[in-house]
């Protein structure tokens, strides 16, 4: 009978603090109301906490940063495109009671931030021209395929820029945290997320990517062509030059061949008087061998050089006529 | 039946025991709710009344029962992946991938020159800081799926397309994780970013044709050029070995045109040298010899001495004496 009298007290005691007692997690803050009535400071931190139970309520806020992804909407830039551009954000509730006290609840704060952003992500992009959307790096100078883009007008070249994707981001950024503060929502980054032409501009941009390739193709197949009729060219040079060149060699060594036979030959038959005249001596009889064997008619007289060897072994002017 | 038996029940459970039973199922139901294993690939974060107090190492671990501690347990040792604009089947994890109709979006992004292209990416990350990821943003995974995407498109935006297709895979790879690892601190993820990798990279499908008739050209060129080598090369070589064949007969003439001198020569000098012994009999002999092999065979030649006159007689009787030869 003790133990059961003496558990009463502590179960009372259990259920005190169960009613009055709180846990704050590391994700939230709370702000505890009377009938409605904020009451004292927000609670930041996380840990277990009392109040006075029945009166006093618990108001949960998310602590972290939460996301707001906006809607897809097609928007015109500057230069009168349309893009279909989707955009989010990430935010925080950063002064509890401001936020508890002008919009409660989240829903609330993200109707809010449709309407902030939207007209700011809206009012950006009216005032930059496409392109500064799409890029951001001021002076980069795009890599190129040397062998693909030379001299294909605008292909491999990115359009210059002022401004930049960045910096546009950073306009919406500043304008609308601004304007979000006073909701006790701190805003950490907007960020285009996707950015794309709507359908008509897609279909010419993809007429004029096909035109620049077909440009591309165009330019290869010449390419092949002039180079192919480049090499043939020189193929028929280097004939003509091989040929030509085999030719002056060959005729080069038939001269001198011919040259150092005859120096031979008047080296020998040259070194003396005496030497000469054996020499048309024994040539003039070897000739007549030749010439008085076939079947040709002819008259000459015993004066010619050739002849005279037929009245007389003895000539002295036979040396002299062959010396003419 | 038979005898009654008075079961005796020691005093201190007299009329307690419903208590005791309960507390037994409590102290049992505390033991087992304060017992848990951290697994080898991860660590545990440790809450008590929803306050963090300690991150634990894997293990067999202890905590306080009745949602007084409570602990989360994350794969902090695993690489996670991300896939976008594709999906490979099987994966678990909701943030693996996305919707299969939002893919095509997904991919399809404008590059700097005002192209389009379709990019498939992933991103392998680790958690590295489990407190971050539990309580600074909500859906941290999530959240890394959006700047993934607006990271990617402000890198492709910055370049051309071929730039995005061909020659700028790494660059583009590198730059992304680099403004993606930025962009994870800033937002304090509690996330590292192990790496970027560009998966398939396309010209959209309508443009593809025209992208291939490009890579065909770029072959046909090569063939055109080849073929024309194949021509040259054909026929080149041929032709220096038809003139090195023309030099080399004319070599073969020259050695020979010299040599049937330098014979020649010798022949006459051994002729002459004899010939100079015996001037006047060697005439005579060399003389008389060959005018026996050439008078017989002379046929119709008339050959006149200087001081004939007369020719016609001879003539005709050397026609007679010649058609009587002949006969």
């Amino acid at each position: 009978m003790k133990i059961q009298l003496a558990l009463i007290p502590v179960i009372l005691i259990l259920w005190a603090v169960y009613v009055c007692a709180y846990v704050v997690e590391e994700t939230d803050q709370v702000i505890i109301t009377e009938f409605g009535k904020p009451i004292g400071k927000p609670v930041t931190e996380a840990g277990l906490y009392f109040k006075t139970p029945f009166i006093q309520e618990i108001n949960r806020i998310e602590k972290r940063f939460l996301p707001w992804d906006g809607p897809s909407n097609e928007m015109s830039t500057k230069d009168k495109t349309y893009l279909i551009i989707d955009t989010f954000a990430r935010w925080r509730i950063s002064d509890p009671m401001q936020y508890f006290l002008r919009l409660r609840d989240e829903r609330s704060a993200l109707s809010r931030l449709d309407d902030i952003l939207g007209s700011e992500t809206r009012n950006a992009v009216a005032k930059h021209e496409l392109i500064e959307i799409v890029r951001t790096t001021k002076d980069r100078k795009a890599k190129t395929d040397e062998s693909l883009v030379q001299g294909v007008g605008k292909v491999g070249m990115l359009y210059p820029i002022k401004v930049g994707r960045e910096k546009v981001e950073q306009e919406i950024f500043q304008k609308a945290a601004l304007k979000l503060q006073d909701f006790g929502i701190e805003l950490l980054d907007v960020r285009f997320k996707r950015i794309n032409y709507n359908e008509t501009v897609r279909r010419r941009i993809y007429e004029r990517m096909v035109s620049e390739r077909n440009q591309i193709a165009d330019r290869f197949r010449s390419e092949g062509e002039g180079e192919s009729a480049k090499i043939m060219g020189k193929k028929e040079k280097d004939l003509q030059q091989i040929e030509s060149e085999a030719y002056k060699t060959v005729q080069q060594i038939y001269g001198e061949a011919d040259a150092n036979a005859s120096a031979i030959y008047a080296k020998s038959y040259n070194q003396s008087p005496e030497a000469v005249e054996f020499y048309s001596f024994l040539k003039t009889l070897e000739t007549y061998q030749d010439v008085l064997n076939s079947d040709i008619s002819l008259f000459m007289t015993t004066k010619s050089p050739l002849f005279r060897l037929l009245k007389s072994v003895q000539s002295e002017n036979i040396s002299q006529g062959n010396l003419e | 039946m038979s005898q009654p038996t008075e079961i005796r029940i020691p005093d201190f459970f007299r009329g307690g025991i419903i208590i005791w039973v309960v507390l037994i199922i409590a102290v049992l139901a505390g033991l087992l709710t304060s017992v848990y294993t951290v697994p080898a690939e991860s660590q545990g974060v440790v809450l008590q009344f929803g306050e963090y107090s300690k991150t634990v190492e894997p293990g067999l671990r202890f905590k306080l029962p009745f949602g007084i501690e409570q602990v989360y347990v994350l794969p902090v040792r695993r690489q996670l992946k991300q896939e976008y604009g594709f999906s490979t089947p099987g994966g678990t994890n909701p943030n693996q991938f996305s919707d299969r109709r939002a893919r095509d979006i997904e991919k399809s992004m404008m590059t700097g020159d005002l192209n389009a292209a379709v990019v498939e990416w992933i991103v392998q990350y680790r958690i590295n800081d489990p407190r971050l990821y539990l309580f600074k943003v909500l859906d941290p995974e999530g959240t890394l799926r959006y700047i993934s995407e607006s990271v990617m498109r402000t890198v492709v935006g910055d370049r051309t397309v071929d730039e995005v297709i061909t020659i700028g895979r790494q660059e583009i790879e590198e730059e992304a994780r680099d403004r993606l690892e930025n962009l994870v601190k800033k937002y304090e993820l509690g996330i590292s970013i192990d790496q970027i990798q560009l998966q398939n990279v396309n010209p959209p499908p309508p443009v593809q044709a025209s992208f291939n008739e490009v890579n065909q050209a770029q072959q046909e060129r090569e063939r055109m050029i080849n073929e024309a080598n194949g021509e040259y090369n054909k026929e080149i070589p041929r032709s220096r070995g038809v003139a090195d064949q023309k030099i080399q007969a004319a070599e073969g003439y020259a050695l020979k045109r010299v040599n049937e001198a330098l014979g020649d020569v010798a022949r006459f000098n051994y002729r002459f040298e004899e010939f100079l012994k015996a001037p006047e009999v060697t005439r005579t002999r060399l003389y008389l010899e060959s005018m026996k092999e050439v008078i017989p065979q002379m046929g119709r030649k008339i050959i006149l001495d200087e001081d004939a006159s007369q020719v016609l007689p001879l003539l005709q009787l050397q026609a007679d004496s010649k058609g009587g030869l002949s006969q």
